[in-house]
């Protein structure tokens, strides 16, 4: 019995592993694939002549293909932009998340459903609805084309979520904890910032990861509100490739450039990973 | 270290809940208090409020001769050990015990020497780098311990510490507590539903019904000398007998025959009507077992036992017996008010180990006449008190008091017991 029950989940195991991973592995392999090969009608799985161009073509390292020079500089450009737009909507969105959700785990105020119905309901607002206005808004008070301007919406749209996440982990810790603290002799300050932050971290990664992942990722308002490399992100710089050939779309370039903005979120997922594990509180109470 | 005054504490919720009612206590410096009461009598709340987690609505906190009652909890230098510990599951043990003094930006070198010291009282050397998730219940109550005494705090504050370990540990941790509580001599205020605790680690104890202070006086005072039935009932295990009784001079005629009690506790109990007595099982005996100069007519008793426990040094006898209607309804309230649920009314005799009584027989049992009390069924006070030797009672009707405020509270919230555990 119990080796049937095993070998159905490993048989569910490898179908979810290759629907997850073919996509990327594709992705992967077309990296390595010349203009030649990816131009074909109908290209095989693996490069038949792999190649470490398209790397070449977007880092600017090496020779670069002729008619790509200017490639490197605007992805190198967008992948900075990238960085700190979402390093800094994350930073901030966690910052304002964890001080709000704080006060609506614990305090006892008028309008606190009213807050958390509002968060929600913007988190559900369609972001294609507020394109235009914003573009409109952001030209008029200068915040077109620059980091704010992308930074603003991305911790609109990222709060509530975290807020909601945050709450519910704040919820979790035992009110005596940071009782405990005050009585140990830490100002209320002290005793969220020493007890009850390390103690929601969980839920402050998980935020962050979120909120990252949001930044990172965000297409429509990063080439929208955008015109020049100088506040363009990555998302929005892809489909400003041009390979040689007009009607082609340069395929292994951006491929490469996809490969290149998925290693950072792998690598933190892999760092926060450690982080995320549930049961940190264990041992805090009876038990 | 520093005494506790209270003067005329009063805590009122939000919503018009009175927890705390007009509560006097002095806590002299050194001194071992107990809080103790049935759940939602309001003793946690105000604990609480001697460490300044609750607000007081009413009345004066002192500690150490200051007022106290604006200061937040971490000017009042106080310590407590909370019922669920609290303890920092983030921090190593080391660290959850230097807690109190990083906070209060001690050198690293006086860190470790201090942490070193508590962790060595409670023999937690071993234990330092572990988090607290890893270790045994008793273990962590031994760090909170420990996060407790590291400072030189003004008093030391508990708050049921030993209610979530099994019966064992809880022994031990008693007996630990009260050494360390000798050995560092500072004042502790100590609040526990377990009697056992009360009566062994308290150097007085304050019973506490609905919010109303009862009495406030030594373990053996408040055995020997409750101050009604509230106190007679709670105090003392298993629970003191109540019966009816009849006075006529000094004798006392109870369901099960009559006896003679001394003039002078008869003496308060004259002209009234129908009395409630307070038997402890333990002033019961097999008159087969008692010195037989003790064994007069007037002392002993002839009753069918329903059940017999053997516990090897003592035996618990079953007597039912009937109770008329206005003493049973006083009884049921009582039982109530205990915790309790009253199923039947019978007799709790507690007979030597030796005795031979077995069930269904018919038993002569003697009763230490001069140990009985007498309660009127009004207002619950006990009529043979010996005021000199009952601690200190608060003026008024207590029990009466407490009855009051049960309506109110139950306004408030209806059925509901503030209890936090």
């Amino acid at each position: 019995m119990s080796n049937k029950t095993n070998a159905g989940t490993w048989i569910g195991f490898v179908l979810i592993l290759v629907w997850c991973l073919l996509p990327v592995v594709w992705i992967i392999s077309l990296s390595f694939k010349g203009p030649g090969e990816t131009g074909a009608g109908s290209p095989q799985f693996l490069p038949s002549e792999p190649t470490l161009q398209n790397y070449r073509d977007i880092l600017g390292i090496g020779k670069v293909t002729p008619g790509q020079e200017a490639t490197a500089g605007d992805f190198i450009d967008a992948l900075r932009n990238s960085f700190f737009i979402s390093l800094i909507a994350t930073f901030l969105a966690v910052i304002f998340a964890t001080l709000a959700a704080y006060a609506i785990a614990r305090l006892e105020f008028k309008g606190k459903r009213l807050v958390l119905t509002m968060a929600l309901a913007i988190a559900m607002f369609p972001v294609v609805s507020l394109v235009g206005p914003l573009f409109d808004m952001w030209r008029t008070i200068g915040l077109f084309n620059t980091w704010p301007g992308l930074i603003i919406p991305y911790m609109t749209f990222t709060l509530p979520l975290a807020i909601w996440t945050l709450s519910a982990f704040f919820r979790e810790i035992p009110w005596e904890m940071e009782q405990a603290a005050q009585v140990d002799g830490a100002t209320s300050w002290q005793a969220f910032r020493k007890v009850i932050v390390p103690l929601a971290a969980p839920g402050v990664f998980t935020a962050a990861i979120l909120t990252f992942f949001f930044a990172w990722n965000e297409f429509v308002l990063a080439i929208s509100l955008t015109s020049t490399t100088g506040s363009r992100t990555v998302p929005a710089q892809l489909s400003f490739f041009v390979g040689p050939d007009p009607f082609n779309p340069p395929y292994g370039t951006l491929a490469a450039a996809s490969v290149v903005v998925t290693v950072p979120i792998i690598v933190i997922v892999l760092l926060f990973q450690r982080k995320i594990v549930a049961g940190l509180t264990s041992g805090a109470v009876k038990g | 270290m520093a005494a506790i005054e209270m003067k005329n504490i009063v805590k009122q919720y939000g919503d018009g809940f009175p927890a705390v009612n007009d509560v006097s206590i002095d806590v002299e410096d050194g001194e071992f208090l107990i809080l103790v009461g049935p759940s939602g009598c309001g003793k946690s709340t105000l604990l609480r409020m001697i460490v300044g987690l609750e607000d007081i609505t009413e009345g004066d906190m002192l500690i150490g001769g200051k007022k106290v009652n604006d200061l937040a909890p971490r000017d009042r230098n106080l310590s407590m050990v909370f019922q669920n510990y609290a303890l920092y599951p983030h921090l190593t043990v080391y660290e959850n015990i230097a807690f109190p003094l990083r906070l209060a930006g001690k050198s690293d070198s006086e860190v470790d020497e201090k942490v070193r010291e508590a962790s060595k009282t409670l023999e937690l050397d071993e234990h330092l780098e572990r988090k607290p998730g890893n270790l045994s219940g008793g273990q962590r109550q031994r760090v909170a311990m420990g996060r407790a005494i590291v400072r030189d705090a003004e008093a030391f504050l508990f708050d049921e510490p030993l209610s979530n370990l099994d019966a064992k540990l809880r022994g031990q941790m008693r007996t630990e507590i009260s050494r360390l509580q000798k050995r560092l001599g500072i004042t502790t205020v100590y609040v526990t539903h377990d009697q056992t605790e009360a009566m062994t680690l308290g150097d007085r104890v304050a019973v506490l019904k609905r919010g109303v202070l009862q009495q406030h006086a030594t373990p053996r005072e408040l055995y020997e000398n409750p101050a009604n039935l509230f106190v007679a009932g709670f105090i003392g295990s298993p629970p003191m007998n109540f019966v009816p009784a009849k006075v006529d001079g000094n004798r006392v005629e109870l369901p099960f025959g009559t006896v003679t009690i001394p003039e002078e506790r008869a003496a308060n109990a004259q002209g009234k009507d129908l009395l409630i007595a307070g038997i402890r099982p333990q002033h019961f005996e097999d008159a087969s077992v008692v010195d037989s100069d003790k064994v007069t007519d007037e002392a002993t008793f002839k009753a069918t036992v329903d059940v017999v426990e053997w516990l090897g040094n003592e035996a618990y006898a079953y007597i039912p017996f009937e109770a008329p209607d206005e003493v049973r309804e006083q009884l049921t309230q009582l039982e109530k008010d205990l915790d309790g649920e009253s199923l039947r009314t019978q007799l709790v005799v507690s007979l030597d180990g030796a005795s031979r009584i077995k069930e269904g027989d018919e038993a002569t049992i003697w009763v230490d006449a001069r140990k009985i009390h007498l309660f009127d069924p009004a207002t619950g006070d006990n009529l043979t008190l010996d005021r000199d030797n009952a601690g200190i009672i608060p003026g008024g009707n207590a029990m009466a008091k407490a009855e009051e405020v049960g309506k109110e509270q139950d306004d408030v919230k209806p059925g509901s017991d503030a209890a936090t555990t």
